[in-house]
């Protein structure tokens, strides 16, 4: 079973050609002028933003489409017609921008970036997330690890405790899932310890950060690694599951945002870009859709939090040999049956 | 008489034009180096990184039984970020095919050799890239394989610090050339010190001073020193000539003209003939007539001599008049004609030549005398307003009639009026030269109720 995934995983990026795949298409009516954004965020988490879009222009209808991120890289890489692309996967996003498929686009909202958040004039950041880890405070009976070696540490005094209930991303189906992998393979050598740990552990594996979190509210899980809580963080408040940020290093996902050159309205595209970036957009990002916006003051407050860096490295493990190097170590190391 | 130069463009601004050129060459050939300099540094250090980044690759790549593992350093292309935000290609060969990366990304025109990187530029996707290209040999399955790997950048990053560069170098460039601007500009006064220096020295010279130029000059103006002392000196020569000349003529023809004179007088004492008196009479005018002529001659040459060689002293006018008027008063007194002075109490001064007022005034006086009827009153009057005094001679004569002043001036020329008085015409000449000298004016004119009425200005001192 796990080898056909490994299959597909590989096929899926060789079939460049084919047809790419969406997760469901919602249209939120306006005027004659139609923006149409592909996205890998849930349409409820971006609702009220494209509700106070359109209230500041009316004339716009938005045809907004979700797809995973691996589902976004392939639209563009065909070259579909949308005229705003968001994703989570930076490294997806990255290869596009550095293989020519965006357009630049500079504006006073785009220049107010720091550098960090943008690429080029072609990939702009909105919010920054934490990669996180939630924990069943009852299952560490009450003492949740704060860094990985503590982790380690208590999956192997107990094992038995833990076995097929530690869950994380399957990152050859999920994009931000092999982003995570990848980053947590190149900062340090504990994330393959752990990883070993993880695998003798017989992991579950997931494709959303939401599903995690709810079985470890259930109790089915005692811990989700690699998880972007930030919008499921309210929802956590009070019950068992706590969410880590871990303190020996926490990567921190910058969701971002181009334009496609295939764009039939990148004037539109641009325009809710420049939202999303203004003031106001960043503000209702982080209340409304409990993203938190771009904020230099709150990385420098944290010092275990890296933000991973829109740069070339990023195309590193965008190379289908390194790709499948990598999911082959990753698979001897975590899927270990 | 003085000649005005108008002259024929500045050596100072000719040497601070010239400066200014060489100092705006000198400008852009430091702009260009300048630039050239940093561009290849630029261009030089993002070589170094990128050949850094293929290295690095083609360092991983490791052959083995089961075929090439590739293992890119995440470090290689994310230190290719350090310097901008440059798109980043790349490409992995093993032989002549392609293992991964972007397949058209172009090889460079000649073969590859050693561990050391090539760097080429050329067009890619739309932008010009800079490749890194490095190739080594790998032992794959046993056999030996060339394996080529290509890093290629996008130059944003190095256009825009080249940029920079530019401007700074535009800048310095700029500066280079104000700071030149005003050296140059110092410099040119500074090699025109010597020559000002001497220029005004010769311009402060009064004009008796003849003495040869003694001056410590640059080698470059003693030629032009030493023409001037030849110069100076044969003028010396010169004027000591004319006024020997002068001196001498003057002396040889008053001095036979006098003694005829005084032969005739005492001739006609001695005779009763009144034939031979009337004749002895007849002559004696004649020598008067010439004796004049000649002393007019030679005052004009004395006056034309001395209004260049001036001695210049601090002359008050009212002595003087009474010392002219009273030479006067025996011909005056000939006639029965009254010369009367009018002069304030005020001391009138003005700074010339003692001479050239007098002889001017003099000519006024002798006129005046000359062309009055007899028993008749003969005004001289000095007054001032300050800048200038001014000096009347006023007479109840035949006046000038028809005569105008420009005329009269002129050289010999006499008036219609002169009847049978005898003159040179070079009077009022002479007294043109004197006011003209002086940088006063002087006019001729009828006299308000019969009469002539001459009127000179002179500056006061
Ligand atoms: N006081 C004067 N009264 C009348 N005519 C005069 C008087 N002064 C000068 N002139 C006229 O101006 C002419 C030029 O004068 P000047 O140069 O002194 O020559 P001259 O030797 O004839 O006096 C005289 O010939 C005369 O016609
Ligand atoms: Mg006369």
């Amino acid at each position: 079973m796990r080898h056909i995934i490994i299959a597909a995983g590989l096929t899926l990026w060789a079939s460049i050609a084919g047809a790419y795949e969406i997760e469901e298409e919602a249209v939120f009516e306006g005027g004659e002028a139609e923006l149409s954004i592909l996205s890998t965020t849930d349409t409820e988490v971006f609702a009220p933003l494209i509700a106070a879009f359109q209230a500041s222009n009316p004339g716009v209808t938005l045809r907004y489409t979700v797809a995973t991120s691996q589902q976004v890289f392939a639209a563009l890489q065909e070259d579909a017609a949308f005229d705003l692309a968001i994703s989570s996967a930076m490294d997806l996003q990255l290869k596009l921008a550095n293989d020519g498929f965006a357009v630049p686009h500079a504006s006073t909202e785009t220049a107010a970036l720091p550098d960090w958040a943008r690429w080029r004039d072609q990939l702009f950041a909105f919010s920054q997330e934490p990669v996180v880890i939630i924990a069943s405070k009852a299952a560490f009976d009450g003492k949740p690890p704060r860094t990985r070696a503590e982790l380690i540490d208590v999956l192997r005094d107990d094992p038995a405790r833990f076995v097929g209930r530690i869950g994380t991303y399957d990152p050859m189906i999920s994009g931000a899932g092999y982003l995570f992998a990848t980053q947590d393979a190149r900062q340090s050598d504990t994330s393959w310890r752990l990883a070993e740990v993880v695998g003798g552990l017989n992991p579950k594996l997931f494709t959303t950060s939401g599903s995690m979190i709810s079985e470890v509210q259930s109790g089915e899980l005692a811990l989700a690694y690699n998880v972007l809580g930030s919008y499921a963080s309210q929802r956590l408040s009070g019950g068992d599951a706590v969410m880590i940020e871990a303190l020996d290093f926490t990567h921190v996902l910058l969701r971002t945002a181009l334009i496609p050159r295939t764009a039939e309205r990148a004037d539109l595209g641009a325009t809710f870009l420049d939202f999303l970036l203004s003031a106001e957009g960043q503000q209702l990002v982080e209340n409304e859709t409990g993203m938190p916006r771009i904020n230099e003051a709150a990385l420098a407050a944290g010092p275990h939090l890296r933000p991973i860096r829109l740069d070339p490295g990023l195309l590193v493990f965008m190379d289908p040999l390194m790709r499948q190097q990598f999911l082959n170590e990753w698979t001897a190391a975590v899927v270990q049956d | 008489m003085m000649t005005v130069f108008s002259p024929a463009g500045s050596i100072r601004r000719r040497l601070v034009v010239i400066l200014l050129v060489v100092a705006a060459v000198l400008a852009g050939l430091l702009f260009v180096s300048v630039r050239t300099v940093a561009n290849t540094a630029v261009e030089t250090t993002q070589d170094a990184i990128l050949g850094a980044a293929t290295v690095a690759i083609a360092e991983e790549l490791r052959g083995g039984e089961d075929g090439l593992t590739i293992d890119i350093p995440y470090a290689a292309f994310s230190m290719l970020g350090a310097t901008g935000q440059d798109r980043v290609f790349y490409r992995i060969l093993v032989g002549a095919e392609t293992v991964t990366g972007y397949a058209d990304l172009p090889l460079p025109d000649a073969p590859l050799s050693g561990l050391k990187p090539t760097f080429f530029s050329q067009q890619y996707d739309g932008d010009v890239v800079r490749t890194g290209a490095v190739s080594r040999s790998v032992l794959v399955d046993g056999r030996s394989q060339i394996v080529t790997v290509l890093v290629a950048q996008t130059r944003t990053a190095q256009d825009a610090i080249s940029r920079q560069m530019a401007n700074q170098a535009a800048t310095l460039g700029l500066g280079f050339f104000a700071f030149a601007a005003i050296l140059s500009i110092f410099t040119a006064r500074s090699v025109l010190t010597p020559l000002n220096r001497l220029a005004e020295a010769m311009g402060r010279r009064g004009p008796q001073d003849l003495r040869p130029v003694d001056r410590a000059v640059p080698t470059e103006l003693a030629p032009l020193m030493q023409a001037l002392n030849g110069f100076i000196a044969r003028l010396r020569g010169a004027l000591t000539r004319t006024e020997t000349f002068i001196t001498e003529a003057a002396h040889h023809v008053r001095t036979p003209l006098a003694t005829v004179r005084v032969q005739a007088e005492i001739a006609m004492r001695q005779t009763d003939d009144d034939a031979l008196r009337a004749t002895l009479r007849n002559i004696i005018r004649a020598v008067d007539d010439s004796a004049r002529s000649a002393g007019q001659l030679l005052d004009h040459a004395t006056v034309v001599y001395r209004a260049d060689q001036r001695a210049d002293e601090l002359v008050a006018l009212g002595p003087l008049v009474l010392d002219v008027v009273d030479s006067f008063s025996p011909t005056a007194d000939m006639r029965d004609i009254a010369l009367r002075v009018d002069a304030p109490d005020e001391v009138i001064a003005l700074q010339f030549d003692r001479l050239l007022i007098e002889s001017a005034l003099r000519n006024l006086i002798d006129n005046a005398v000359k062309y009055s009827y007899a028993d008749s009153i003969v005004d001289v009057q000095l007054s001032t307003d300050g800048t200038f005094a001014k000096l009347q001679v006023l007479d109840r004569g035949r006046g000038i009639g028809d005569g105008n002043s420009v005329q009269l001036v002129a050289r010999f020329k006499r008036g219609e009026n002169v009847g049978d008085v005898v003159g040179s015409g070079l009077g009022l000449t002479i007294v043109r030269d004197v006011t003209r000298a002086i940088g006063g004016s002087f006019d001729i004119k009828e006299r308000q109720g019969g009469g002539t009425c001459a009127i000179l200005l002179l500056p006061l001192a």
